[in-house]
């Protein structure tokens, strides 16, 4: 990888960092309510995905934790605080929030706070593909919790069955929620179970945006050439809890510690330092993006509220 | 628009007319589902399909999620999608789809996206039907905004609000009714302009009492509106086929004139969509000479033996029994000695 694309993936990573910071620091001041999750640690799998997908003409259906789907996908961070903010500048006025954050100008057709339902609907994505001759590759993201849900595993069969241009993508954070998910099932290493639907699997780093860009570049290629669908697992960790005010107490000691060694951000700049990046170029990168992101909240905090008169729209045709 | 001719078709050849019309005129139908395509269908509907229009027609896995989460992927991408869910009663296991999902599209992207999708289903009891095959479920569908729902039951109405479904450009529910496919051929007007959404189909004219049904239900509503007239009762029916929306001005009318109110459907009555049509008449505040009164299911579980199994729904008797209580105005403490129909 070169340094350029090194530190291209940095930015898209700080940017989506600086984002969740940033929604954690509202959400705790009470500007953003309710249930919100956020993806800290985890960074590398939406940045490098993206990088290997032509948003133009595929299309990504992320789950509840997608804020940085939506960064990485190129919304701009104001449109994702102003939707938490309920501000009528949000990318859906204020309909969407936090977990059913939904951007179809982007390549981002919606969060799913359905753990695994987007699965389905990412099947039928590529299928209109299959008839609108667009080569349109869907992929869907889940945690390794979804790799439970029934309507994932009748979404893997059917894009199996129909040959269909599908990437599931397995985000690995080892917990279910609040629950180890090793806990749960009998063998925690989900890519082999994509053999049983006679798709190809593979598990690979994916606090690294450049072994996620390549597998899922690998996966894009498989899907165009017409022998998808492919199950991809990412290996990562949250070093935040599964919500604001998740305090965490079910993980082992030491873990969090680990997983905050590991993160992507840290390690993508001692990769740059090794690269010859200087300190100094990289404390620059990092503010610069967080200068970006505290302009986008105070435009969106001063954005007008949604209004409730509009509720009733676009409900039906 | 095709010219209009009239064919005698049965209800499975109308909705199957209708099916072959969409996939001919619209090139973004694709239709899918269990069965539907080289076997034609567990009922035969949609037989022939798949010859003529080739990989727009395809069978699917049993899984319900996958093939409604299939339909509103393609819809929200282009796609005309027309699926079947086999039983009304399998929807359940993919609910999620129709109501955190298809309902949800439209709205949650202030309409950038659609999901222009229609579910063909079927439901009710027949002879034998076990408790998981028989229930009558349109006020589940219908309590979803975002979410249209019809149950044709005329051979007419299964061709030409299958079509307004299609062309709808909202996710919309047709409830078609098994014991319907292979009845009698009536003549069916095949071809002209697709209907809009919405209104209802006047069964029987009279002047006493509007009595409001849907589905299959209805023909042993217009048997007992037959036998009430001998009794000198004039019992108007109403088909309120389109379940939502729900055309309200056209049962008011209707009550506005005869001042009493029946409603009779085959589902459960607590919560049932005759509920629903009780309060908007009542809320109204159109004048009414008796109080309404509606007939449906017993409140238990449905026995799959004829005999249980026709002691739960509402038979001829009952709904000749309701008739005449709301057009006697029958005291509500007198219920108890009434036939079962007041229940």
């Amino acid at each position: 990888m070169s340094t350029e694309t090194l530190l291209a993936s940095l930015e898209v990573m700080h940017r989506i960092r600086a984002t969740e910071e940033t929604i954690s620091r509202l959400r705790l001041s009470e500007d953003i309510v309710g249930s919100v999750h956020l993806c800290n640690g985890q960074e590398a799998i939406y940045t490098g995905a993206v990088r290997a997908l032509d948003l133009s003409r595929d299309a990504v259906f992320p789950t509840y934790r997608g804020h940085g789907w939506a960064i990485a996908c190129g919304v701009p961070p104001e449109a994702v605080l102003a939707e938490l903010l309920g501000r009528e500048s949000g990318i859906s006025g204020g309909r969407g929030g936090s977990a059913y954050f939904t951007a179809p100008t982007y390549g981002m057709y919606g969060e799913n706070s359905i753990v695994g339902a987007g699965a389905p609907i990412a099947c039928g994505a590529a299928l209109a593909g299959r008839f609108d001759g667009s080569g349109r590759v869907a992929l869907a993201s889940f945690g390794e919790g979804a790799m439970n849900q029934g309507a994932v595993h009748e979404a893997m069969n059917f894009a199996a069955a129909m040959t269909l241009p599908v990437i599931f993508l397995v985000e690995n954070n080892t917990y279910s929620e609040l629950t180890p998910t090793r806990n749960v099932v009998r063998n925690d290493q989900f890519f082999r179970r994509a053999s049983a639907y006679g798709m190809a699997g593979v598990r690979f780093d994916g606090n690294d945006p450049d072994a996620v860009r390549e597998a899922v570049a690998d996966a894009v290629e498989r899907c165009r050439s017409g022998v998808g669908p492919v199950l991809l697992e990412a290996m990562t960790q949250r070093i935040v809890g599964h919500y604001i005010g998740d305090v965490q107490h079910y993980r082992p000691a030491g873990e969090l510690d680990a997983a905050i060694a590991a993160e992507p951000i840290g390690r993508a700049e001692r990769m740059a330092r090794a690269a010859g990046v200087g300190d100094q170029e990289l404390a620059a990168l990092r503010q610069r993006v967080a200068d970006e992101v505290d302009r986008a909240a105070a435009a969106a905090l001063a954005a007008p509220l949604a209004d409730p008169a509009t509720v009733e729209e676009h409900v039906y045709a | 628009m095709p010219e209009i001719i009239e064919k005698s078709l049965s209800y499975a050849e109308s909705v199957n007319a209708a099916l072959a019309r969409a996939l001919e005129e619209r090139p973004e139908t694709l239709l899918f589902g269990e069965d539907v395509a080289i076997p034609g269908g567990v009922f035969g509907v949609t037989k022939g399909l798949r010859r003529k229009f080739g990989d727009r027609v395809f069978d699917t896995p049993i899984s319900e999620s996958a093939i409604l989460g299939g339909a509103v992927g393609s819809a929200m991408f282009g796609r005309r999608p027309i699926v079947e869910i086999m039983w009304a009663d399998f929807a359940l296991v993919a609910f999620d789809q129709i109501v955190n999902q298809a309902a949800n599209v439209r709205y949650v992207s202030r309409g950038a996206v659609a999901a222009p999708l229609t579910v063909r289903t079927q439901q009710g009891n027949a002879p034998g039907a076990c408790a998981q095959h028989s229930q009558s479920l349109e006020a589940l569908f219908a309590h979803i905004p975002g979410i249209r729902v019809c149950m044709p039951t005329t051979n007419q109405d299964a061709y030409d609000l299958l079509l307004s479904s299609i062309w709808s450009d909202d996710p919309t529910i047709v409830i078609e009714n098994r014991t319907l496919y292979h009845g009698a051929k009536q003549p069916v007007r095949i071809g002209g302009p697709v209907q809009e959404v919405g209104g209802v189909g006047l069964r029987r004219s009279g002047s006493d009492l509007t009595l409001v049904t849907w589905g299959a239900m209805q023909r042993r509503a217009l048997a007992a509106a037959e036998r009430a007239a001998a009794e000198g009762i004039d019992v108007e029916v109403i088909d309120a086929r389109w379940i939502r929306p729900l055309d309200l001005d056209s049962i008011l009318a209707s009550v506005q004139r005869t001042g009493r109110l029946l409603v009779v459907h085959e589902a459960h009555t607590t919560g049932g969509v005759g509920a629903e049509v009780v309060s908007r008449v009542v809320e109204s505040g159109v004048p009414l000479s008796s109080p309404p009164v509606r007939v449906g299911a017993l409140e238990t579980r449905i026995p799959a033996a004829v005999q249980l199994a026709a002691r739960v729904l509402p038979g001829d008797e009952d709904i000749l029994g309701a008739i005449r209580r709301v057009a006697h105005d029958v005291p509500a403490g007198r219920v108890e000695a009434m036939p079962v129909g007041a229940r």
